[in-house]
């Protein structure tokens, strides 16, 4: 039996110590509240003075509550049996559900080895032209979805998760709304995705720390399956709450910050979480899809500002499409060359495009004379705008791709387009006439 | 052995408290003792009989009471034959050896030989008994990859020294003795094939450094011809994220014309350094006809790998670099991101309580920064030859903004500055170097007056183009707009390169030079245009050719009929006198 103290020294946040000894950094305990009982984690040793983070938070805590050090980290189960379950930010039922203790692993392992990764080569399907054509998604990628809160940012998660063609889809929520997760889960089960896939969910209510833990139980789970060779979609929203909450630990336990009050660690912790993505040698993969909020639309905010250091590449959802400049997946070019040979071509000549009709629309706006060629560039806009960045259009790459060449030829001769003649003769819509000239 | 040990007294995130009794040195290792795995650690600072450790290793777990056993020894690499094609940790672990031996993931407290000891090296003899020799002398040499790799007298050992015995050439492996050599106060001292150095002294086992001057060619155009860097020397690529910083590196570590690449991965991405990993043994080098492994050491410290780790990786890479200059081979560290490093020694002094300076790195930094930068250099050598190690440092500023202390405290210290720009590489304009913010100390060796008439041009053009924003094409000049034009074509068709083309990535110096001649006339050259939609028809048209030209093989038939063609548009246009 572990030994049980009764003496709370200090409470500060949601940090308190306890005076202990044989305990292990990073270890957990139980403390019994008069609210009830949380875990707590060690996060700090200073001779027999103990601080432990406390995950229902310190509200209620008095100082002769009981802590009980369990002797170990945190944990979670690994078993299928979690497949449609709910769990909380303490990897506790939230569905009311049985517990599930079988095949108890850690959270927050090791990283993997760089020459057990392989160079990622699939492409991941959302039938969103914006990503598959523009900015393809490839499996083992890690890439956030920046933006403004109010934008329908989980609804484009739930929307990618259910089109993937993955194994598992594991949810992450961080401080999400309650309403925001029911929506979620229910799409998952209109999908008829809902049985291939696990919750973590911390929402808005609940207490904050409990959200710190809500990325490394879903990545040391989704690890396992992919060890066993699953393909595994992870979606983690919002993390920016989950940065918040590494702020409000870190300035409880007064560490110096670096930027806007958080911590100078924040890259690594960031890192060590999205650095899960991985296609392993020889077993499955991890793609993770997240979510950054941009306090105040600003992308230099450190918390989208670290995370675009780490990701490879972005979506930034602006007005509720998927903005094409700004917008980057850094793993497209492993991809995009074995769809369709067209594939490149328009992605390049489509957006250089799309760039000079924001220009002519620049132009317009200061009230400078529209030439033909103006005129032509503004239809192309509205026509791409509406065909392919419109979040309603759902049609596979290869429809896109044919959608973009008629496009193209309504508003364009095909010397107009700057594509490669030898692509021209083989995509350039036969039956529509160029109407280049007209307008 | 009566081995120094201390107590675990306290523990905070990577770094211990620690008590101990006798003697400690700073920067000694140490190893926190968790069951079978013994986590290596570094002393960082020293207070009465308290120590402070870094380790370099996850510390869950550990426990006040714990005990740690100290090395009575400096954080060192090993410096030997075989380090060329190796794959590394931080702490010069070798990454597929690991691979091998445990799996998927990196195991903790497990150490590895990062050379190999069964392996045989063909040794040939460049001294005799009763020959003078001091550190850094040659005592004879084998083959590595396409290199004469030497074996020298170890750096630690001070003074003039007589060769006692030397071995017949013959095959030994590095742990076997080759040579003795006798001190000054007649001390032997057994030399075999590696020896261990510490990583955050500098070697100096050289007559003394020489200015960098000779040209170390990239072939990325603007690089060479407008921010040069010289064998030697040192320079810095700040950006925002998605910049192009690892592009621009990864294809330098592929087209320099250097002998020895390092390339370290420093709290990057893992992906990254994977593609390198995975990419360079199928690549041929066309200096070698070899696989570019051949000429490549990977040190890979990525994002999620512990930070106190992060932080050594630099100084092992530098390390690595100065023992293959004393060899008197150029070679070339590349480290992605300084910034990272800069954010590990951050952590660290923050755990340590230190005062903070700005944004919270320590006061120390900039030193530190100077430090490492100062550890490049072109040397002459005992023997004369000349080596030469170049550091060029990737910076990863908050925000972008370079107005942060990393970035200020790199500029002080290099010189050459290829600042990314994120409105460059949003317009896909790469290598995103902004041509008017960087600079180089370095000369090119394209003559100064010719880069100088491409320098004004893009300035003036930059002045149209604001102007043109607020009064519009129908307010500018056709003379103006005519700068303007060519200021876009010099970026376009020069500045701007293609790093997926297999012919474009890489320009040769004969090349830029002959480029930037026909540049030159064509920036000179007056033109017979009726209006500025005439001009820019012009300049759009020369600057296809030009692309095009661009991706013709250097000299071939292709090549020449297209300058032809060049050269025939441009006389169709030409003002004549
Ligand atoms: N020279 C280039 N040619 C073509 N594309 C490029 C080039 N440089 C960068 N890119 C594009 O930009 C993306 C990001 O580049 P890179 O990874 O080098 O950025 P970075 O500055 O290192 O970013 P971070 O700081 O986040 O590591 C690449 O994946 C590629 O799509
Ligand atoms: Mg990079």
């Amino acid at each position: 039996m572990r030994k049980i103290y009764n003496k709370v020294l200090s409470v500060s946040g949601n940090v308190i110590t306890v005076k202990a000894t044989d305990v292990g950094y990073e270890d957990l305990a139980e403390i019994t509240t008069r609210l009830g009982k949380s875990l707590a984690q060690v996060i700090k040793l200073e001779d027999d003075i103990v601080s432990l983070q406390v995950f229902a938070g310190s509200r209620g805590v008095s100082t002769t509550d009981e802590v009980r050090f369990l002797g170990r980290s945190m944990q979670v189960a690994f078993s299928d049996n979690m497949l449609g379950r709910i769990f909380n930010g303490s990897g506790m039922p939230r569905d009311g559900g049985p517990e599930i203790t079988e095949n108890l692993i850690s959270i927050g392992g090791p990283s993997v080895n760089p020459a057990k990764r392989i160079i990622p080569r699939r492409i991941v399907r959302t039938n969103i032209p914006m990503i598959d054509v523009f900015n393809s998604l490839v499996a083992s990628q890690k890439l956030p979805i920046f933006s403004v809160s109010g934008e329908p940012y989980n609804e484009l998660l739930a929307r990618i998760a259910l089109q993937a063609e993955v194994d598992m889809i594991i949810l992450g929520g961080i401080g999400l709304k309650f309403d925001e997760y029911m929506k979620f889960r229910n799409t998952l089960e209109d999908g008829g995705a809902l049985n291939k896939s696990i919750f973590f969910v911390h929402t808005a209510s609940d207490p904050v720390v409990e959200g710190l833990m809500v990325p490394d139980l879903s990545l040391a789970v989704a690890e396992k399956f992919a060890l066993q060779g699953k393909e595994v979609l992870v979606l983690l929203t919002d993390m920016t709450n989950f940065s918040d909450a590494l702020k409000e630990i870190a300035i409880t336990m007064e560490q110096v910050p670096s930027n806007r009050g958080y911590p100078g660690d924040l890259y690594s912790q960031l890192a060590s979480r999205y650095e899960k993505a991985v296609d392993f040698d020889g077993a499955g993969a991890i793609t993770i899809l997240a979510v950054t909020t941009m306090p105040g639309d600003d992308v230099t905010h450190p918390v989208p500002d670290n995370t675009g250091y780490i990701t490879e590449g972005q979506f930034y959802l602006r007005n509720g499409r998927i903005e094409p400049f700004g917008s980057l997946s850094r793993l497209k070019q492993q991809v995009n060359k074995d769809t369709r040979d067209d594939h490149r071509a328009i992605m390049d000549g489509m957006i250089q495009l799309y760039a000079q009709y924001l220009e002519t629309e620049e132009k317009r706006s200061m009230g400078f004379r529209m030439s033909t060629w103006d005129k032509k560039l503004q239809k192309y806009g509205k026509l791409f705008e509406s065909g392919m960045m419109d979040l309603s259009v759902n049609i596979p790459l290869e429809e896109a791709l044919d959608r973009g060449w008629s496009i193209l030829a309504e508003c364009f001769s095909t010397e107009e387009t700057g594509l490669r003649s030898e692509l021209i003769k083989k995509f350039w819509p036969k039956k529509t006439e160029s109407k280049g000239t007209e307008v | 052995m009566n081995q120094q040990t201390g107590t675990i007294i306290g523990i905070s995130g990577n770094m211990l408290t620690v008590t101990f009794e006798g003697t400690i040195t700073q920067n000694e290792v140490g190893y926190a003792v968790h069951g079978d795995a013994h986590l290596k650690s570094e002393v960082i600072r020293i207070q009465g009989n308290k120590a402070f450790l870094q380790v370099f290793e996850s510390t869950k777990g550990l426990k006040v009471g714990d005990t740690v056993e100290f090395s009575d020894e400096l954080l060192s690499v090993q410096l030997g034959p075989g380090l060329l094609t190796q794959i590394y940790d931080g702490l010069q672990n070798p990454l597929p050896e690991l691979a091998e031996a445990h799996g998927f993931f990196l195991p903790r407290g497990v150490i590895l030989d990062a050379l190999s000891k069964g392996r045989k090296w063909h040794f040939t003899p460049l001294v005799q008994k009763g020959d003078k020799v001091r550190k850094g002398y040659y005592l004879g040499w084998v083959p590595e990859t396409q290199f004469k790799h030497y074996i020298m007298v170890p750096y630690y050992l001070e003074g003039e020294l007589t060769v006692e015995s030397i071995r017949k050439e013959g095959d030994y492996t590095i742990r076997e003795i080759i040579a003795t050599v006798k001190d000054e106060k007649g001390q032997m001292h057994d030399v075999s094939m590696y020896f261990e150095w510490p990583v955050k002294l500098p070697v100096k086992a050289y007559k003394h450094k020489i200015l960098p001057t000779q040209p170390l060619v990239t072939k990325a155009r603007i690089i060479d011809t407008f921010f040069p860097v010289a064998k030697g020397g040192t320079y810095c690529i700040p950006g925002p994220f998605g910049a192009g910083k690892t592009v621009l590196q990864q294809i330098t570590s592929r087209y320099a014309d250097v002998d020895i690449v390092i390339i370290a991965a420093c709290g990057e991405r893992a992906g990254e350094i994977v593609e390198t990993m995975r990419e360079f043994p199928e690549l041929i080098d066309p200096r070698t006809g070899k696989s570019l492994m051949e000429r490549t050491i990977i040190i890979a410290n990525t994002s999620s790998m512990p930070v106190a780790a992060r932080e050594a990786s630099v100084y092992t890479a530098t390390t690595l670099g100065e023992y293959y200059r004393q060899m008197g081979l150029d070679v070339l560290l590349l480290a992605d991101s300084t910034s990272r490093w800069a954010q590990a020694m951050r952590e660290l002094s923050g755990r340590l309580e230190e005062i903070p300076g700005e944004e919270a790195f320590p006061a120390y930094l900039e030193s530190r920064i100077a430090e490492f930068y100062e550890r490049a250099g072109m040397v002459e050598l005992y023997n004369d030859e000349k080596g030469s190690l170049t550091i060029g440092g990737t910076v990863s500023p908050a925000g972008g903004n370079f107005e942060e202390p990393v970035t200020q405290a790199t500029l002080k210290v290099v010189s050459a500055f290829h600042g990314l720009s994120r409105e460059r590489s949003n317009a896909r304009r790469y290598p995103a170097i902004h041509p008017l913010e960087s600079w180089s100390k370095y000369e090119s060796f394209v003559l100064y007056d010719t880069v100088q008439k491409a320098r004004d041009f893009l300035k003036k053009g930059s002045d149209v183009h604001q102007m043109m924003m607020v009064v519009g094409e129908e307010g500018t000049s056709l003379e103006d707009f005519i700068i303007y034009l060519k200021s876009e074509f010099i970026d376009a068709v020069y500045l701007q390169q293609n790093a997926f083309d297999p012919v474009d990535a890489a320009t040769n110096p004969e090349r830029q030079k002959y480029v930037m001649n026909q540049i030159y006339e064509i920036l000179g050259s007056e033109f017979q245009f009726s209006d500025n939609e005439e001009a820019r028809t012009f300049f759009y048209d020369l600057r296809q050719k030009f692309i095009d030209w661009n991706y013709s093989e250097w000299k071939s038939d292709e090549f020449n009929s297209q300058e032809k063609s060049i050269k025939k548009l441009i006389e169709g246009k030409k003002k004549h006198a």
